[in-house]
């Protein structure tokens, strides 16, 4: 068959289906102690079972208390996101047996979450679809996505499958756990990637958790279905799919997007046989890059929730929620348009230096210490091709970025003529070096760029005397 | 000698040297050896070869209810499910008493998981209660409660979701008190409702109630319920000649005994002439409080429970007695999706109804006054022949637990079998030591009617 029909029907397939694709996102919360138990959390590496104590085992009589901090970074999660935060939120208590659930439920947040009704605007610097980056553009474009909800809970213990057995830790039982629950407003896997990196930047900037998805301490989950839409509806007739597929933790951004591009083509495929896919859970298989079946609509939990009795609900004032406001950061996106618009970075560059907050707060305080202007480009060169280490102080960077920056045509002759001219004027130093102190030599470099009025390259300069000196 | 010493005065010999707490303790002991068996109040008793927990040996000795978490010596809330629960840490309430040298005499029956009013739902086999041993002592404290009033300890802790206090020290003819919801910390004590459950002190007079009160009562940074409303001096407090205004409602006085009945009258009269003044006042039926309380609670029981699953404590779920699983079922249909809203949401709406009518009652007056059980004590095996029998016994109970307001029982005589009769105060949010300063001076007048030293005396060391 040929390869252009093929390419023919998967068009016809694209303008007839439409992937409709919503997120759960989790992100483990870098508190020093529990959601509501004073052990501490983000023991990765402690021996099973080492940082446990009756609440978080769930013993009996146990009691949670909630960790104020968590409130608070949760806040700040749902403002980052620009959510509506609820003065008056509660916790519930989630019920569902499972062994790595010691108390048979979940305290988590039902009807009334930390924060509602957000968006995330995300700069957009790519094609979709295409590898071509919009290198020459000259400002990237912002796509919009709602956010549902954002809630509060607690973590697991986790299962660890040795041979035929199976034993719990419950080290991560009761670490403060964030859900970020969106519309379902991505078409594209694509966006669905764009959108996760943006958000584990922000997450990353607001210093409130590693978002580290090696540790788990990201995990995402879409839910896909497909709608078949061949045009002809009306804007208000197109209603969401009858049926969703949600993709359980998933902890890479690439295997999001596989994971989505394979069940969009699953449910595409059925569709076209005039089947409805069924409503599940399915699981990653990274090693065969695919999704497997784990649970039917059928077997779908009746999690009876109700509002746990063992905290009082919450009544949040104004003063603290705007208290929590003000300790928020500049956020990635604010940061890149200020490179581009102030700095005069180009958009890329902008976006690379904004990824992590460390590296555009480096950059920052580098160029500040310039006076030149025009030079933030310059330096955004030399961090992005990695020509100096940001590793070393913002000081010793400068010093360094002066050089390159700058690289001076020696007037050789000249050179000679003057280094001759420095030595002879200056026999302390000579002495002073020639008797083994290495720093004399720097004074003479000095008097040297001196005499040239800078017009030499102090790398050059110093190996001339260095072979006069001989 | 020692017989029937309340715990202050056990105290007072105890600091004087007068006698050592050894002594104190090997004479509880014996006694415990003597009249236990017979009576079951007792799961566990902490005699040195069992005291793993190496408490400082000191100070008085208690009966605590087996729902209380005490580190190194088994908790079994009376079920089968903890049957070799040894808990890794300490309930606040036995911490603060251990702290003040109390010494845990023994672990004390109690219906399974609390669920009940009779104490025969234990795994262990029902408690007996000592005056009349075909008969049920009241629960679910009702091993505490049978330890005092049998001086098989000087005094005791109990728990009360509602009634589980009052009830049988009515039934046994000892003093009970219900805190206020969250006056005194849950941390430790194996839940049962927990926006209802509060732990308490079951003594052989007023004054041992103020004074274990004031040990255990106060916030509690494990447990989020528990008040920041200050502590008082609830001994001086109790001891100051105040006057109250006591609520009479009708409706509390429905289907009560005649014997009971009349010695409320009596009780009544006893306030009026310590110059109290009565007032009638209108309160919401306790009868609504029954299907509310009822539906609040089993939803909390099964979320509770849900922890037992099999997996760890070592005995799995067939180790539940029929009682739980009922509760866990019929909790489990009200929390269900599409039930949620009828049963769970519409009872949280009538408790606020509840709240709100005690409030409004207790600006006119300072308490409310009734008996916490309508009937004496019941013939053993009569709770399990009705459904919900305890429910409707405790229907005089339910209001004040749905609202979290604080009761006190106190003997008011012996009805017409020789069983002893309580009658409850319960006062605004708070008011213990209100509470208490009205029950002391009902104390002094009465002495009881001699009820608690004659339920002593039949049970002779």
């Amino acid at each position: 068959m040929s390869d252009i029909k093929s390419e023919i029907k998967k068009s016809n397939f694209d303008n007839k289906y439409e992937p409709i694709i919503g997120l759960e996102i989790h992100v483990e919360l870098k508190t020093q102690t529990g959601m509501f138990c004073q052990c501490k959390v983000n023991q990765f590496d402690a021996p099973p079972n080492t940082h446990v104590c009756p609440v978080c085992l769930g013993l009996p009589g146990s009691l949670p208390v909630p960790n104020k901090k968590a409130i608070e970074w949760a806040i700040k999660i749902g403002q980052a996101l620009n959510c509506t935060i609820n003065k008056h939120t509660k916790f519930d208590r989630k019920h569902y047996s499972y062994p790595d659930l010691p108390k048979g439920y979940q305290i988590s947040q039902y009807d009334e979450p930390i924060a509602v009704k957000g968006k995330l605007s995300v700069p957009v610097l790519q094609f979709p679809n295409s590898k071509s980056q919009i290198s020459n553009i000259q400002y990237p474009l912002t796509k919009e996505f709602r956010i549902h909800r954002v809630h509060l809970e607690e973590d697991t213990g986790k299962l660890v499958h040795k041979g035929g057995d199976t034993l719990v830790d419950f080290n991560r039982s009761g670490t403060p756990l964030v859900e970020i629950v969106t519309e379902a407003d991505f078409r594209s896997s694509d966006d669905v990637k764009m959108f996760l990196e943006e958000l584990h930047t922000i997450i990353r900037y607001l210093d409130v958790s590693d978002a580290d998805m090696e540790k788990g301490t990201m995990r995402m989950e879409p839910n896909i279905s497909v709608r078949i839409d061949d045009g002809r509806l009306k804007m208000e007739d197109r209603k969401l799919p009858n049926y969703k597929v949600e993709v359980k933790n998933i902890n890479s951004f690439n295997f999001v997007k596989r994971a989505i591009d394979y069940e969009v083509k699953r449910h595409i495929e059925l569709l076209e046989q005039g089947k409805t896919p069924i409503q599940e859970t399915r699981g990653w298989d990274s090693d065969h890059s695919r999704t497997y079946s784990q649970r039917t609509k059928e077997e779908a939990h009746d999690y009876r929730y109700f509002p746990e009795p063992d905290i009082p609900p919450f009544e949040f004032t104004d003063g603290y929620i705007e208290s929590i406001k003000k300790t928020l950061p500049e956020l990635p996106k604010e940061k890149l348009f200020r490179f581009i618009d102030k700095s005069k970075i180009k958009p890329l560059d902008a976006f690379t230096l904004t990824r992590e907050r460390k590296t555009a707060d480096y950059f920052e305080e580098i160029i500040s210490k310039f006076q030149i202007p025009n030079i933030a480009q310059s330096i955004a060169n030399l961090i992005i091709n990695k020509k100096i280490s940001t590793s070393i102080p913002a000081n010793e960077f400068v010093i360094k970025a002066e050089e390159l920056l700058s690289p001076k045509q020696t007037d050789t002759k000249l050179l000679d003529e003057i280094a001759i001219k420095v030595i002879a004027t200056n026999p302390k130093s000579v002495t002073d070096y020639k008797s083994g102190k290495q720093n004399a030599i720097m004074y003479l470099v000095g008097q040297v760029m001196r005499e040239m009025k800078g017009k030499a390259d102090a790398n050059t300069v110093i190996s001339k005397l260095k072979e006069l000196l001989k | 000698m020692l017989l029937g010493k309340t715990i202050t005065q056990l105290k007072k010999l105890i600091d004087t040297k007068k006698i050592s707490a050894e002594e104190v303790r090997d004479y509880f002991v014996k006694r415990i050896s003597k009249y236990n068996k017979k009576l079951n109040a007792y799961l566990t008793v902490n005699d040195k070869k069992n005291d793993k927990a190496s408490e400082k040996l000191g100070g008085i000795p208690l009966a605590v209810k087996d729902n209380f978490c005490t580190k190194g010596l088994r908790t079994t809330a009376s079920s089968k499910v903890l049957n070799n629960f040894v808990p890794p840490y300490e309930s606040t309430v036995t911490d603060r008493l251990k702290k003040e040298n109390a010494f845990v005499l023994g672990k004390t029956n109690m219906d399974a998981w609390a669920h009940g009013s009779s104490t025969e739902t234990s795994d262990y086999g029902p408690t007996k209660n000592p005056w009349d041993i075909t008969r049920a002592p009241g629960g679910s404290s009702g091993g505490t409660a049978v330890a005092v009033s049998t001086y098989l300890a000087p005094g005791g802790i109990g728990s009360e979701t509602a009634g589980s206090i009052k009830q049988p020290a009515s039934w046994t003819g000892v003093v009970g008190l219900k805190p206020t919801y969250g006056r005194v910390s849950r941390y430790g004590v194996i839940a049962m409702g927990s926006s209802l459950d509060c732990p308490g002190p079951m003594t052989l007079n007023i004054e041992d109630s103020a004074y274990l009160l004031s040990i255990i009562a106060g916030h509690d940074a494990l447990d989020a319920t528990s008040s920041l409303h200050p502590v008082e001096d609830y001994v001086g407090a109790m001891k100051k000649k105040k006057t109250y205004t006591i609520g009479i409602s009708d409706d509390y006085f429905e289907g009560v005994d005649s014997d009971v009945a009349t010695a409320l009258e009596k009780s009544i009269d006893v306030f009026r002439k310590l110059g109290f003044t009565t007032k009638k006042v209108k309160l919401l039926s306790p009868n609504y409080a029954i299907s509310v309380y009822t539906i609040i609670q089993r939803a909390e029981v099964s979320s509770n429970l849900a922890r037992y699953d099999g997996i760890r404590y070592g005995n799995n779920r067939h180790a539940f007695g029929d009682e739980a699983k009922r509760r866990v079922m019929l909790g489990t249909y009200t929390l269900s999706y599409g039930y949620y809203d009828a049963y769970y949401k519409k009872a949280q709406k009538v408790r606020t109804l509840i709240i709100e009518d005690f409030k409004r009652a207790f600006k006119e007056v300072d308490f409310v006054i009734g008996t916490p059980t309508p009937i004496t004590a019941l013939k053993l095996g009569e709770f399990a022949k009705y459904p919900f029998f305890g429910e409707l016994m405790d229907k005089f109970n339910e209001p004040g637990a749905m609202s979290g307001i604080p009761g006190i029982s106190v003997p008011m005589g012996l009805d017409r079998n020789g069983l002893p009769m309580g009658m409850q105060l319960m006062g605004n949010y708070f008011r213990e030591a209100d509470l208490l300063c009205a029950a002391y001076q009902f104390e002094q007048e009465t002495d009881f009617f001699g009820v608690i030293k004659k339920g002593i005396e039949n049970y002779k060391d």
